[in-house]
């Protein structure tokens, strides 16, 4: 529980304005309504009573959970705003979630930052606050802090989130993308690029009809699956912007192994190939916001496999590929023809090709 | 998925490889030095880099990837009378993804826009008109690049613009023409190339007796080919089987989508509204002679070297690169005094490490040279697991 629940239920204010203005930045009556209609309503679970400036949180209650505290943060600026399978609040709340999730961590708190345009439509803010309130019940994780800010028109794109999150880290769970070792084997949880290749056809100047859906969403429960049946898991890593490729480098680098991967093995929605191919955009650097990379050593490969399978967000795994113990830092792909090529972190941001 | 998988069927590949490797075992001349064959087009390049083509060929084959990216071969000079246009107040300036990264002498497009100028990638010229019909306040001009493949195109956008009466919409023009650019390789006197494979896509807008001189004068082989791993290994063997019985010929791979005779329309379009340059720059090979073109007369208006003062600035490359040698197959793009040191992709100092698909950015990012030889073992041994099936 947090606070002491006795407080009397305050009266929260209403924003009666169509768009924000400066002044729902201003500190003052405007300002107050806007948070309490817009936030504090959705995001109050009934135990806390917003008047501190600060969440606080028991640490006999965190302490119970494991013996770590994680702790992250992340911007989201995305646009458009909305897209098929998400918004910029669920992946908010998602992506925070994932960036704790993926250090073995049960993610419990949130705190979050708004950065609102000045003429952005309440109702607009309104429907993220909800979406994030939803996808933070979903996740079973609580939004208890926060902060908005208007700024005037042109300093931001629409509205920017900002979300630091807290998790625990149960006793023995030990994960990092220092412990990949030869022999060890590389999956994902699904499908991949469908996030990237979702936001690049909802921006609408491509003119194709794609019905690609953003593949966000929060990975702590299958993760947990994962890690009961596969304990000696070695690392997790979710593969968002610079996608697979990326973060097969990463670990490639940090562990001083290589890694192999099969392109026959990737797995691609038929239509984000076709998107690929059209455009001349590989599908490995796209960015993922429901996918992770798992390495596991070979003995618990299967029961990995088998557990991630199981669960609604990993049936479509598959295990990509082996760390290998020569050159360090270096992924190679087979290519389905049966030749071999490096797969490259990505320079600057992937442009699609003219002919 | 269909159309495509059945042109990288591994199966078929194999079949391929062997078939090449047993013309090349009957070609006396492999033996003593290596075979070069050019692929003309950036298209091929990427290809046979995305599919560790190289990897799959006897070592006798040595593929030298030619001037065919359009991105690579634009010279700095007109970079810089881009960034030029952009930088004016009044304009939105429009561009293919790719291009927004070649550097010029100061910046480019990508910096221009960090600094403000309002520049947007567009997928097609007719996007940029349509701009241009949406904002009738200010000046929307397409960076028109591209070799007869995009021509057409932006031939015809304006054509519409002239037809619909766009009057603030215009063209920056820097269209090029592969057949002169083919030529001026092939008089080099440092040449070794044994073949061609033609572009299936250039071919497919002007058709295949444009190459005709490759074979009548020169004595090259020439295969317009496709840009599927199987289009491109069954253009190699045709090539190599005209070396083999001492043919030189204008050969078509690609004949599900090129015809022999070009595309009529296209090529009308392309001549009404263009005329040939007398002569045009290229990042890594200089100046060659008939190998751009510009608006015609006709359509000035529609011209934006015309409706906007540039630079217009000749700048020479770098001197440390050698573009050149490497587009001529004189040496390997790792070979280069600044490959990967003061050249690479983040930081481009030569034309073919600006796009993906130049020799030198495909060798950076995939690794050609390096991983010639796939370690055969590990991709079995992945296969046999029963664990990964």
């Amino acid at each position: 529980m947090i606070g002491r629940g006795e407080v009397p239920a305050r009266k929260l204010g209403r924003v009666h304005a169509r768009t924000v203005t400066l002044a729902h930045g201003g500190g003052g009556k405007a300002m107050k309504d806007l948070i309490d209609d817009v936030f504090v309503r959705v995001f109050d679970e009934g135990d806390i009573a917003p008047l501190e400036d600060q969440a606080r949180i028991p640490l006999a209650e965190l302490a119970a959970g494991g013996d770590r505290l994680a702790f992250t943060t992340d911007g989201f600026v995305v646009d458009p705003l909305f897209f098929p399978g998400g918004d910029i609040g669920k992946l908010a709340v998602c992506g925070t979630v994932n960036d704790l999730a993926v250090g073995g961590a049960v993610p419990r708190y949130l705190a979050c930052a708004f950065i609102l345009e000045e003429g952005v439509l309440v109702e607009v803010v309104q429907r993220v606050a909800r979406s994030m309130a939803s996808a933070a019940r979903a996740a079973a994780v609580r939004i208890v802090t926060g902060d908005t800010k208007v700024v005037q028109r042109g300093a931001c794109d629409k509205l920017f989130i900002t979300t630091t999150g807290v998790g625990i880290i149960p006793r023995g769970v030990d994960l990092s993308v220092t412990y990949a070792r030869p022999g060890d084997v590389v999956m994902v949880n699904g499908l991949l690029g469908d996030h990237g290749a979702a936001i690049l056809a909802a921006r609408g100047d491509l003119a194709l009809d794609t019905p690609i859906e953003s593949d966000c969403a929060a990975l702590h429960g299958i993760i947990a699956a994962l890690l009961v049946a596969a304990p000696r898991t070695r690392c997790l890593r979710d593969a968002t912007r610079g996608g697979v490729a990326t973060v097969l480098n990463e670990i490639a680098e940090a562990s001083a192994v290589s890694i192999e991967i099969d392109d026959a093995r990737t797995p691609l929605r038929t239509e984000v190939r076709g998107f690929c191919e059209i455009l001349g955009l590989d599908p490995l650097y796209l960015a993922n916001e429901g996918k992770f990379v798992a390495v596991v050593p070979e003995a618990e490969a299967e029961a990995a496999l088998s557990a991630l399978r199981a669960h609604p967000l990993g049936r479509d795994s598959v295990a990509i590929g082996v760390i290998r113990g020569d050159e360090p830092g270096r992924v190679t792909m087979h290519t389905v023809m049966g030749g071999v090529r490096i797969v490259d972190m990505l320079v600057g941001e992937q442009l699609p090709r003219i002919c | 998925m269909k159309y495509v998988d059945e042109f990288r069927d591994r199966e078929k590949a194999e079949t391929l490889t062997r078939a090449i490797a047993h013309v090349v075992a009957r070609i006396e001349r492999a033996r003593t030095r290596p075979l070069q064959i050019m692929e003309v087009c950036g298209g091929h390049t990427h290809s046979i880099f995305r599919y560790g083509i190289e990897g799959l060929l006897p070592p006798e084959i040595e593929l030298v990837h030619g001037p065919g990216c359009p991105v690579c071969v634009l010279p700095m000079g007109r970079v810089d009378d881009a960034v030029a246009i952009a930088e004016r107040p009044e304009v939105i300036f429009t561009t293919f993804g790719d291009a927004m990264r070649v550097p010029g002498s100061k910046k480019s497009l990508l910096g221009a826009k960090a600094d403000g100028a309002d520049v947007r990638m567009v997928y097609s010229p007719m996007d940029a008109m349509g701009l241009a019909r949406k904002h009738p306040d200010r000046e929307v001009v397409f960076f028109g690049i591209g070799f007869e493949t995009t021509m057409p195109s932006t031939a015809l956008t304006i054509l519409a613009a002239e037809a619909e009466k766009v009057g603030n919409f215009s063209v920056f023009c820097n269209h090029i023409t592969i057949v002169p650019t083919i030529k001026a390789i092939l008089d080099s006197p440092d040449l070794h190339i044994d073949g061609f494979l033609g572009p299936g896509h250039v071919s497919m807008v002007i058709g295949t007796a444009p190459f005709v001189f490759v074979a009548s004068h020169y004595r090259r082989p020439l295969v317009v080919a496709g840009f599927e791993p199987l289009d491109i290994l069954h253009a190699i063997w045709m090539v190599l089987l005209q070396i083999e019985t001492g043919r030189a010929e204008i050969e078509n791979q690609y004949a599900r989508v090129v015809p022999e005779a070009g595309n009529t329309p296209a090529l009308q379009a392309v001549s009404s509204v263009y005329e040939l340059r007398e002569f045009f720059e290229w990042r890594g090979l200089g100046s060659i002679d008939h190998s751009g073109v510009r608006i015609r007369e006709r359509y000035a208006r529609f011209d934006a070297e015309r409706k906007f003062a540039t630079p217009n600035a000749r700048i020479a490359d770098p001197k440390a690169c050698q573009c050149g040698e490497v587009l001529k197959g004189v040496i390997k793009p790792h070979q280069c005094k600044v490959f990967g040191t003061a050249c690479t992709p983040e930081t481009p100092l030569g034309a073919l490490m600006v796009s993906s698909e130049g020799a030198c950015a495909a060798y950076f990012q995939y690794g050609g040279g390096s991983v010639r030889r796939p370690p055969v073992t590990s991709a079995e041994s992945l296969r046999k697991r029963a664990v990964l099936r």
